[in-house]
């Protein structure tokens, strides 16, 4: 536990001081809310436009942070030597991992206050009807997506070419989702792609929680195809993570 | 002594490609053991496997009492590695960065002593980023000091060092030795290997072709070279019996009333044996 926090403190304050890091994963999906939120200002579909983008900007930062931010971190620190290096150390690897979801999950947190605060003081947007369930669907976010992220580490081959990797994968996801806006005039294959992305049915349980006042649990089948798709990440992430960087 | 490292006939392949055909050596605690030989020789792919990087096809390998292959927790507590390859994490500070990693140790030195050790005393404030390539290398060893090991692994840890970054770091591998260290390296410098190195593997496509202290390496090869000049011209005679050969010479010159100008006397150094013995091994 001890050595938990130890590599948690260190997390942090590598994450934090990478400008990089800190403004494309952390500053990027509020500044996204904050300009579409501009953009309609009216309501959507009778719900205030400040208050359906939150709940959509949430979601695509659930996923930036833990699966674009996290793919991109690891793949990094592969290639560079950094983690096979701290494999001949005395950490043990799940204490690493673990404090790698912490760090992960601290910067989320932080952004879905920095999302709410920005949301109810300049957008017009409402506060969480389920605090709970809104702090649940924080966690369930960061598990869901960092395992896809682990998963995706494992099978980006270079340092390169990871952030455009992830960034084909989760834009076009976060669209088709409806994260940066309704979807419902799509064309009917685009919806049908929709229909199968982890994406759609985080955005479903978070609007659940968020706007309706829901439980997580009051949506089992969205709640089963978010926690497919981490298990799938998973077990990617379990046979195929490498500490070694590919060699050449 | 005990044996800090000991290998018996290890053998390893990459799809079908043999690395090590069966190498087998002991390293005593204190001392400094290289291995030397060319580039794709098998010299990375053994430490690796002793570091507990990679798994073995055959042969036992005991690494202070443990199974590198099981990479034990206890064993990593007592170890120091520098890979050949391998980046930093560059926007910490070089203080900050030896800092987490003395907190992975439960017996650790003290950041600041390892700063003096590494030749970083006045670098320990600034930026990883900001530090010259030779710097870098240096925070490498820093970083694998700062556990306290009792066996420190070096993968050719002055390669690409100018010559003057070249004697620092001799000098620090020097002070560990002094300190106690274990110490397993690969070199293919040939000076660096004789400057350092108690003993010398020279290992080559996969096999231990000669083992020993480098003065035995180099008594091992029989040649004496004289040098001199004759009417301004160079001679070199090389000769298994320099004393017969120098006696006749010196005979001649002195009845003749003649100076053998600019005379030398050589044995060979570890770098005509090593040349020698990769030459042989061509052959072969």
């Amino acid at each position: 536990m001890r050595l938990v926090l130890h590599q948690l403190a260190a997390e942090q304050r590598m994450f934090w001081r990478s400008r990089e890091a800190a403004i494309f994963v952390f500053v990027f999906p509020l500044l996204l809310y904050a300009l579409l939120s501009s953009v309609y200002s009216d309501e959507i579909d009778g719900v205030p436009a400040g208050s359906v983008l939150l709940a959509g900007l949430f979601a695509y930062g659930a996923a930036n942070t833990a699966f674009a931010g996290l793919a991109i971190i690891l793949v990094g620190r592969r290639e560079a030597g950094i983690l096979k290096r701290l494999r001949a150390t005395p950490l043990p690897p799940a204490t690493y991992i673990a404090a790698v979801l912490l760090s992960t999950l601290t910067v989320f947190a932080l952004q879905a206050v920095a999302l709410l605060v920005l949301g109810v003081t300049l957008f017009g947007a409402s506060r969480p009807a389920n605090v709970l369930g809104f702090a649940g669907a924080v966690v369930l976010g960061v598990a869901c997506f960092a395992a896809m992220g682990i998963g995706a580490a494992a099978l980006i081959r270079s340092a390169e070419g990871s952030s455009a990797v992830v960034n084909v994968v989760l834009l076009p996801m976060a669209f088709l989702s409806g994260s940066f806006g309704p979807t419902r005039d799509f064309p009917d294959y685009l919806q049908a792609i929709a229909d199968v992305l982890p994406l759609t049915y985080f955005l479903d349980l978070v609007n659940g929680v968020y706007l309706d006042g829901d439980s997580l649990l009051s949506r089992p089948g969205a709640l089963g195809v978010v926690a497919a798709w981490g298990v799938a990440g998973l077990l990617v992430a379990l046979r195929r993570f490498s500490w070694m960087p590919r060699e050449r | 002594m005990p044996a800090a490292i000991s290998v018996h006939d290890l053998r390893k392949s990459y799809d079908g490609v043999t690395a090590l055909r069966g190498i087998s050596f002991e390293v005593a605690e204190g001392e400094v053991f290289g291995l030397l030989g060319p580039n794709g020789a098998g010299k990375t792919t053994t430490v690796e496997i002793l570091e507990g990087f990679r798994t073995r096809d055959g042969g036992e390998v005991l690494v202070l009492g443990h199974d590198p292959g099981k990479a034990p927790r206890a064993l990593r507590e007592r170890i120091g590695v520098v890979l050949q390859h391998s980046e930093l994490v560059s926007n910490l500070t070089v203080r900050e960065l030896l800092r987490i990693f003395a907190g992975y140790y439960r017996r650790r030195r003290d950041v600041g002593e390892v700063l003096e050790l590494a030749g970083l005393a006045d670098k320990g404030d600034a930026r990883v980023r900001t530090l010259s390539g030779g710097q870098k290398r240096r925070l490498d060893l820093a970083l694998a000091l700062v556990g306290d090991p009792d066996l420190l692994f070096l993968d050719e840890p002055t390669t690409g060092f100018d010559p003057s970054a070249r004697r620092t770091a001799w000098e620090t591998i020097r002070s560990l030795r002094s300190l106690g260290t274990t110490i397993l390296l690969t070199t293919h410098y040939l000076d660096e290997a004789q400057q350092l190195a108690d003993r010398v593997a020279v290992i080559d496509a996969g096999r231990i072709v000669r083992l020993g202290t480098p003065a035995e390496l180099i008594g091992a090869s029989g040649k004496t070279e004289i040098r001199f000049r004759r009417d301004g011209a160079p001679v070199v005679i090389q000769t298994e019996e320099p004393t017969r050969v120098l006696h006749e010479l010196t005979a001649e010159a002195l009845a003749a009333g003649r100076e053998l100008e600019h005379l030398e006397v050589l044995r060979p150094t570890l770098e005509d044996v090593y040349l020698e013995l990769l030459a042989e091994e061509a052959e072969t």
